[in-house]
Formats: C-alpha cells, sequence, structure tokens
C-alpha cells in the first residue's frame, strides 16, 4: 500500500481526535457542571442563607437520590437505543406488592429483608416482561413500556384497593431512616448505584455489549452478540432499579401505594438526556446522567427556598430539556458530519 | 447548446480542480477515495461554497448558493445514497417538491401523467406511476431519482456512482438511460470506481487526486487504463490480483453446506470448501448470493439443510453458534451491518472478543488494546491509532477491520461479502494480497462480489449461482467472464 493513498485518509483521521476533546464526553460533562454551578450560583444570590449550607446539600441530594436510582437504569435502555416509560408505574406496583406482603400475618414474624427482596423482584420481573415482548415480542419499546405503564398502575389500584398500605415493621422503618457518617441512606443508595451502573457500563461486557447494540445493532448481532437476550435484560435492569426506588420510597413514607412514582419515567428521562446521552442509541454516561439528577434537583431545591410556584419551575424544567436537546443535537449533527466526511470520500469521491 | 466551462479552486478539499463539461457528453470523473470527488459534485449542486476558483455556465460566472439554484440553473444531482421517500408513489417521489398542485390540492392524473411521460423517456414505461416506491429494487429506485431530475428542465446531470448497488444487467439498462441522456444533448457526470464502465460509456475522463485534477479532460479514447490508474495512484499498478497458490488436496474441508434452501430466496445449494481455499459465488445482484452466505453464517434461519465447520452441524439460524464454530462474515453494507462507527477502533475489532478476554465479565481493555494493534499492524491498518472512532476511516481501512475482527477472534472460515465495495483501486490490490494470505495460512474462505473479474481473479473455485440456484461449479481457471455471464444469463431465463 502506497502512502499517496493513505494520505487523504490519514489527513480526515488526524482532524477529529482534536476536535473531539471539545464536543466529547468531557466537553459535554464540562458544560453540565457549568450548568449546575450556574443554577447553583443563582441560589446563594437569591437565598444564601437557606440554600447555602451543608443540611440543604443533604436535602437535595436525598431528593434526588430516588429519580437517581431510576435514572441508572434508565441510562442503559437509552445508550441500547430503546426507552422505559413503565418506571414509575413499575415503582408504584413494586411498592403495593412489598407493602402487601409486610401487613400480612405471616409476615410480621419474617425478617424486613423480605419486604425488600419482595420489591426488587417485583420490580425485576416487570422489567424482564416489558424486556421479552420487546426483544422476543418485536414490539416498539415505546409501546410495550406504555401498555406497562398503564397497566402496572392499575394492578397497583387493584392489589391496594384504593387504600394506603401502612408497614409498620419497626426494623425496617429503622433500617431505611438510618444516617451513615451524617448522610441519609437514601443518599448512600444513590451513590452505590451509580457507582456501581459506572462499573456495569464502562468495565463490564455487559455495558460494552449495551454500547454496541446502541450504536449498531446489526453488527452486533452479526458479531455474534445475541442481542435480543441483552435487550431483555436491559429493561430488567431498569426495572430493578424501579424496585430499589420502591424500597427507598416506602421506607422514606412507610407507605405502598399506586400513586407512587407518578411521571417519575419522565423526569428520569429527562436527566438522562440532559446529561448527554443520545436519545437514538449509541453514547451516554453515567456521570452526566448523576450530573442531569443533581442539575433538576437543585433547580427544584432553589425554586422552594424562593417561595416560587412549582408550576414556574415546571416551566424551567422544560425550559432546561429543550436547552440540552439543542445542544445535543448539535453534537450529533458535528459527529454526524465527522464521520460523514470521510466515509462519504470514501464511498464516493 | 454552447459548451458549458466550471473552473474551480477550492481551499480545503478541493485544492485547484478544473473540469470542462461540453454539452451531450458523459464526462467520468476519477479519483481515490478521498480525492475530493465528492466534495467538487456537491459544489456543483449548491450543498458547499467554493472558497475560490470560478464557475462558468454558458460561459457565464455564475454563484450557486443552494441546491434550488443549482436546478434553476439546470443541473440536477444523483447522490450515491438514493434520496427516495419510500412511503410515496413513484409519480410523488418524482415531484417531491415541486408537486403539481391548484389552490393546494395535488393533481394526480396530471402527476402520473407527466411521471409516465418521463419514465417513458428513460425507457422504463413499464414502471407504475402509481407503484410505492419501498417496494422497488435499488434500480428501480435509482430510475425514479433519475426521472426526478428531469421533471427539471436539466442540462447537466451528474450521477454519483450510480452503478454501485446494480448487477451486470440493470448497468447495462442504465447505459442505455445514459445515452438517451446524451442524445438529448444533456450532459452527464459519471462518478464510477468501475474502469471498465467509463471504457463502455464515457466521452472524456477527469482525474483527481489529493483534492486537486491530475488530468482533466481526457479523451476516454485515447487513453489506457495504466495511464488512469498512474494519474489516481501516482504509480502504476500491474497485476492486481496475486499468484493463486493451489490448494492442497488433503486439506481438509473446513465449510460444508449440504442442500441448504431458505424458501422463496434459493433452495438446494451444496459446496464446501478446504482450508487454503477461496471459493468464489458469482451472480446477479438478487440471485440470492448475500442471501446464501447470511443463511450459512445464521443471521437467516435456513428452512431446510445443513451447514457443517468442521464436521460438526450448526443449528439454524445461530449466529453465535456460527461464530464460536469458528466462522466469521464480513457483511455487504460495511457500514450499516459491520461497524460500530462512532465507536474506538479496537472495539469494533474485538466485538465478537471481548467477552472471551473478560473474566467474570470484567472487561481486560489493556488485552484488547494489545491485540487489536498487533492486528493494526499486521493489516497495515492506517491511522493505527486503536482509539479513533472506526467511522473516520476509509473504505479499505474498515475492511481491514471487519478482516482484523476475524483474526482476532482465531476464526478460520471467513465469508466476504463485496470486500471491495466503496473500497479504492489502490487499496484493493492490498485487500486481495490479505485475502490471498489469510487462504494461504489455512482459512477457508467464501467471496462475494458483483465484480465477476474479482471472483475469477481470486477464487480457486467459482459456484455461479442464479435465480437462487447453483447453476455450475467449477475451477476458477476453468471459465472466464464471458463463460460466467453467459451461465447467469441463460440461468435466469430458464
Amino acid at each position: 500500500m502506497s502512502e499517496q493513498t493513505l494520505t487523504p485518509v490519514a489527513d480526515s483521521a488526524a482532524r477529529p481526535p482534536k476536535r473531539s476533546l471539545f464536543s466529547g464526553a468531557a466537553g459535554r460533562n464540562l458544560g453540565l457542571v457549568v450548568a449546575l454551578l450556574a443554577i447553583i450560583a443563582v441560589g446563594m444570590l437569591t437565598a444564601f442563607d437557606n440554600f447555602f449550607n451543608f443540611g440543604n446539600a443533604l436535602v437535595i441530594l436525598r431528593q434526588a437520590s430516588i429519580i437517581g436510582v431510576i435514572s441508572i437504569g434508565m441510562t442503559f435502555v437509552i445508550i441500547a437505543g430503546g426507552i422505559d416509560l413503565s418506571v414509575g408505574a413499575v415503582l408504584a406496583l413494586a411498592s403495593v406488592v412489598a407493602a402487601l406482603a409486610a401487613v400480612q400475618d405471616i409476615a410480621k414474624s419474617s425478617h424486613w429483608l423480605v419486604t425488600v427482596i419482595i420489591a426488587l423482584l417485583v420490580g425485576a420481573g416487570a422489567g424482564l416482561i416489558n424486556g421479552v415482548i420487546i426483544a422476543y415480542g418485536k414490539v416498539a419499546a415505546f409501546m410495550a413500556t406504555l401498555a406497562m405503564l398503564v397497566g402496572a398502575r392499575g394492578l397497583a389500584e387493584v392489589l391496594a384497593n384504593q387504600r394506603t398500605l401502612v408497614v409498620s415493621d419497626r426494623d425496617f422503618l429503622k433500617a431505611m431512616n438510618v444516617d451513615l457518617l451524617g448522610v441519609d441512606i437514601l443518599i448512600w443508595i444513590f451513590a452505590i448505584v451509580a457507582v456501581a451502573g459506572w462499573l456495569l457500563l464502562n468495565r463490564t461486557t455487559f455495558g460494552r455489549r449495551t454500547v454496541a447494540i446502541g450504536g449498531n445493532v446489526e453488527a452486533a448481532r452479526l458479531a455474534g452478540i445475541k442481542v435480543n437476550r441483552h435487550v431483555m435484560w436491559l429493561y430488567a435492569l431498569a426495572g430493578l432499579t424501579a424496585g430499589i426506588a420502591a424500597v427507598m420510597i416506602l421506607g422514606r413514607t412507610n407507605a405502598g401505594t399506586s400513586t407512587h412514582g407518578n411521571l417519575y419515567e419522565l423526569d428520569a428521562i429527562a436527566a438522562v438526556v440532559v446529561g448527554g446521552t443520545l436519545l437514538i442509541g449509541g453514547r451516554g454516561t453515567i456521570t452526566g446522567t448523576v450530573f442531569g439528577v443533581l442539575i433538576f434537583a437543585v433547580l427544584q431545591n432553589v425554586f422552594v427556598q424562593n417561595n416560587m410556584s412549582s408550576s414556574l419551575q415546571s416551566v424551567t424544567k422544560g425550559v432546561i430539556i429543550v436547552i440540552a436537546v439543542l445542544l445535543q443535537q448539535r453534537f450529533a449533527g458535528t459527529r454526524k458530519r465527522k464521520s460523514a466526511r470521510p466515509t462519504s470520500a470514501e464511498s464516493r469521491a | 447548446m454552447r459548451g458549458v466551462e466550471k473552473t474551480f479552486g477550492a481551499v480545503r478539499a478541493l485544492r485547484g480542480v478544473d473540469l470542462e463539461i461540453r454539452a451531450g457528453e458523459v464526462h467520468c470523473l476519477l479519483g481515490q477515495n478521498g480525492a475530493g470527488k465528492s466534495t467538487l459534485i456537491k459544489t456543483l449542486a449548491g450543498v458547499h461554497q467554493p472558497d475560490a476558483g470560478e464557475i462558468l455556465w454558458n460561459g457565464e460566472p455564475v454563484s450557486i448558493p443552494d441546491p434550488q439554484a443549482a436546478i434553476d440553473l439546470g443541473i440536477a444531482t444523483m447522490y450515491q445514497e438514493l434520496d427516495v421517500v419510500d412511503g410515496l408513489t413513484v409519480a410523488e417521489n418524482i415531484f417531491l417538491g415541486h408537486e403539481l398542485a391548484r389552490g393546494g390540492f395535488t393533481r394526480r392524473l396530471a402527476t402520473a401523467a407527466r411521471a409516465r411521460a418521463l419514465l417513458k423517456r428513460l425507457g422504463h414505461e413499464r414502471l407504475s406511476p402509481y407503484a410505492e416506491v419501498g417496494t422497488l429494487s435499488s434500480a428501480e429506485k435509482q430510475i425514479v431519482s433519475m426521472a426526478r431530475a428531469l421533471s427539471h428542465d436539466i442540462r447537466l446531470i451528474v450521477m454519483d456512482e450510480p452503478s454501485a448497488a446494480l448487477g451486470a444487467e440493470e448497468v447495462r439498462r442504465l447505459f442505455d438511460v445514459v445515452k438517451e441522456l446524451t442524445a438529448q444533448g444533456i450532459a452527464v457526470i459519471y462518478i464510477t470506481h468501475r474502469l471498465e464502465e467509463i471504457r463502455t460509456i464515457g466521452d472524456r475522463i477527469t482525474v483527481l487526486k489529493d483534492g486537486a485534477s491530475t488530468a482533466s479532460n481526457l479523451e476516454v479514447a485515447d487513453t489506457p487504463t495504466q495511464v488512469l490508474i498512474k494519474h489516481m495512484t501516482g504509480r502504476l499498478v500491474e497485476n492486481v490480483f496475486p499468484e493463486a497458490v493451489p490448494v492442497a488436496p488433503d486439506a481438509p474441508v473446513l465449510l460444508e453446506v449440504e442442500n441448504l434452501s431458505l424458501d422463496g430466496v434459493f433452495s438446494d445449494v451444496s459446496f464446501s470448501v478446504r482450508a487454503g481455499e477461496i471459493v468464489g459465488l458469482a451472480g446477479l445482484v438478487g440471485s440470492g448470493r448475500s442471501e446464501i452466505i447470511e443463511t450459512v453464517y445464521g443471521a437467516r434461519p435456513a428452512s431446510s439443510g445443513r451447514v457443517l465447520v468442521d464436521g460438526k452441524a450448526l443449528p439454524r439460524g445461530s449466529v453465535a453458534a456460527a461464530v464460536s464454530a469458528g466462522m466469521g462474515l464480513s457483511p455487504e453494507e460495511r457500514k450499516s451491518q459491520g461497524l460500530v462507527l462512532g465507536e474506538a477502533i479496537f472495539r469494533n475489532i474485538m466485538l465478537p472478543t471481548f467477552g472471551r478476554l473478560a473474566t467474570g465479565g470484567w472487561l481486560d481493555e489493556r488485552a484488547e488494546r494489545r491485540i487489536a494493534r498487533e492486528h493494526i499492524a499486521a493489516m497495515e491498518l492506517r491511522p493505527d491509532d486503536p482509539d479513533l472512532p472506526a467511522g473516520t476511516l476509509s473504505g479499505g481501512n474498515q475492511q481491514k477491520i471487519l478482516l482484523s475482527r476475524w483474526m482476532a477472534h482465531g476464526s478460520r472460515v471467513l465469508l466476504l461479502d463485496e470486500p471491495t465495495r466503496g473500497v479504492d483501486v489502490g487499496a484493493r490490490a492490498e485487500i486481495y494480497g490479505l485475502i490471498h494470505d489469510l487462504a494461504a495460512d489455512g482459512h477457508a474462505i467464501v467471496i462475494i462480489s458483483s465484480e465477476i473479474e474479482e471472483v475469477l481473479g481470486l477464487a480457486d473455485t467459482v459456484l455461479v449461482i442464479g435465480d437462487g440456484h447453483v447453476l455450475t461449479s467449477l475451477p476458477a481457471s476453468e471459465i472466464d467472464e464471458h463463460g460466467v455471464l453467459d451461465l447467469v444469463m441463460k440461468g435466469t431465463a430458464a
């Protein structure tokens, strides 16, 4: 092979990496840090005393934790090119089933961990059903999980029979309200799930397959990756995070109801997208998602500290989502152009 | 019509291109990947603006600020990716963007009539204006795209590799259409990688290299192929195909295909491949070649028949089983089926293999990079940085990623579907060399190519496929291009 034929290739290849330093993962995370700092600055300017202290930081993190856990699962699904609209409803179902089990007489004698395990199993099970329908039934993820959204919340209503099921297991409530090193257990759970999610995405074969499937499902399939099976487990993972969130909400409210987790799926999707994960799949980070969750949590706190209406808060949230997606499209656009230039040059010119 | 002249001198991708097009001529644009052909035609189409230089149209300097301006001048472009809307009918596609309408309502009958007239002009009156474009073959889609170009009052049509997705017979019909257009005084800029096509229909040639025209407006008849290749590469290429190495008669049979059938696509296909042997499948597009290979690989579940690797039968419809048995596919569509374009080269190479290197689900990226680097070096892949995204590479180097992928996996049976599509002439010779080396190393190789010459030049054994059947199987030395075409024509007619 002569150098002449390679020269144009080397030229086009030498440019992208330099630019990707700014438009790549690091650059986008930098943007998120700036956005977060800006919102914090607004908080400090408008309500310094109430806003800027350690106690309030913990409040923010605690409020972020439940959506945060769901968002980690959602990140995997979206990176793989899917979507899960059912996580909020699955959370409600898991909370109701676990609470029902906890109020049975038999449960009185059993360990509180049984409640936890039931919630996790219900969440993962509902996710697995999503996964089977999507992967093997070839139903679009949007429709399959929309059906689960409606169905799971309906089932939760039937099971709860319009009651609020109060969990009175003292050990469980104690375990879920403990402080470790002065930090709420919910925050610890979010931190552990986020770290585990980061490791799973970046350091394991599961994560590699997820990115490959989102990047090019056909290439992954023809390389021998069992795509259907993987997609199934992805939705089970999303369901599992909804189950974990159900345990957290049970521990905090002492109650399982069919109204828990309403519209959480939208908050989670918003956090993931604001965090820089491409909705078309193939690219995304756990770090970005954590930032996305924090941005919305701090924003909410700033509004509360200033006694501003939650309606106004929703408007602001909407604006932030649109800005994030616009930025994301610009990034996706440059990426497309970048890869399109050499590839089109290669196939045509 | 007076002669049309254009002069370019754009800075980045184009560094001074001179090109002159006469009315009614077929002007071929030749050049390797990245030579700037796409940029050049996009400048003509109003997609890109030249930074320097000027475009003269009928002797007058013009500027083409946007695609509409190009159309207004009379310049239409047919891009390589067919820009038709699958869900609309033929007539709707032809008039997309300039619908015949009155008061906001489309005039369906008038549209259909005009569409029919345009199709007739192209010699395809059998194509119905009401047919949904999604149901058409890519050759027919191309006709639709061409009819759309003609629905404007055009004087120059640019065709970017129109033959890339076509079989031999379809290419012949395309040439008839091109001749029809030039007879009407329309100029054609024709881009292709296939030198023999230039010989067939080209009047003049301009060769681009590294964004500059190295030879402008050569008369096709006066220019030998060797000279063209020299202009493209800066050197003479001889003996494109390496010397064939005879297969040892006692070499073990690695791949056996027995009576494989896929309902409605192909039936009763049998062949075997020994270690060190290259078997080529020749046939027209649509003859079932790719489907046969995909079924052998398990990407499509066979209706009947067996596939054996090393004497062991594989389960039907399981790619994973085929891969772990030692098979590897380099698919027809490199970008959409082969590579994760946004991912690093090494992750693309290790795509089937990272799981094997992992311990308990934990990736070993250090080992992955090391192994990928070895294969990058062995294949002389450029650029050689394993962390660059695969999408930034040229076609030839992307093909090397796919070959590296299966080498890294230790696959011994390689299925190569159009391994040189979209690969420029210089890099092709290199890919041929690599394929030969792999065979010499004891791999069993099955290769598909639309270019019969390529199959004959590479393969030890040729299977001629027609209409989903193996028409004949014989040593490559006993058949020539003419013989294959002859068989294909007869087989399809029978």
